[in-house]
């Protein structure tokens, strides 16, 4: 993978190498996985994954913004912004993974230490 | 819409392959990025918007009831921002197309 940073094609050829589909169905079906997700948002509705987040268009009201550089006041007009949040899930995987405390391995596994897991 | 709900969905889309071929292949995206993310990677999608891990350092924070300091210690935290298209498409459709389900 190109530098620390996965594309479409990365998922492709993860797809392609899981399924025994062809590249170009594969890149397809990315794409179709991709256009339906954008789909439910644009109807505004939630789009929940499991042990993964979820996205929630948000509606914004009209508040006034302010050209940092000039200091003139612009109006901000009422808009849709998308959130996600991310599952506790897929936190604690991302902590277990980057984090450097070695007290926390999961190999430790002590037993009488459970009580105090990750909020 | 849930993963299932998004299964059912591309099943229908594309009735020659097997809908377990599907799961696996839904399972296999969010599993990358997942995965991309848990070795400090971005993931980026043109169009659709990108993911990265953003680092909270230790900190000395407090219980706020009893005002005990307490040691946060570093943290990650799953990002995403929203691609242009998107955010643009989210409000085209504002006009038309209030609320259908």
């Amino acid at each position: 993978m190109a530098e620390g940073t996965m594309t479409r094609a990365d998922l492709t050829e993860a797809v392609y190498q899981e399924v025994g589909l062809s590249r170009n169905d594969s890149a397809h079906l990315v794409e179709t996985v991709l256009s339906e997700i954008v789909e439910a948002l644009t109807r505004g509705e939630p789009v929940k994954v499991s042990s993964f987040g979820s996205f929630t268009v948000r509606q914004k009201g009209q508040r006034i913004g302010r050209n940092p550089k000039t200091g003139q006041e612009v109006p901000i007009l009422p808009r849709k912004v998308l959130v996600f949040r991310a599952s506790h899930v897929l936190k604690g995987k991302i902590n277990r993974a980057l984090s450097k405390a070695p007290a926390r391995t999961p190999e430790a596994g002590e037993p009488g230490s459970s009580a105090s897991s990750t909020p | 819409m849930t993963k299932s709900e998004l299964i059912l969905r591309l099943s229908e889309l594309n009735p020659h392959l097997y809908q377990r071929d599907i799961e696996r292949i839904v399972s296999t995206i969010f599993d990358e990025i997942t995965n991309a993310l848990a070795r400090g990677d971005r993931v980026e999608l043109r169009g659709f918007g990108a993911f990265s891990v953003k680092q909270r350092s230790a900190r000395v924070g407090r219980n706020p009831r009893t005002g005990a300091s307490v040691d946060v210690s570093e943290k990650f935290i799953p990002f995403f921002k929203t691609g242009k298209e998107l955010r643009e498409r989210l409000n085209d459709q504002q006009a038309h197309e209030p609320e259908t389900t």
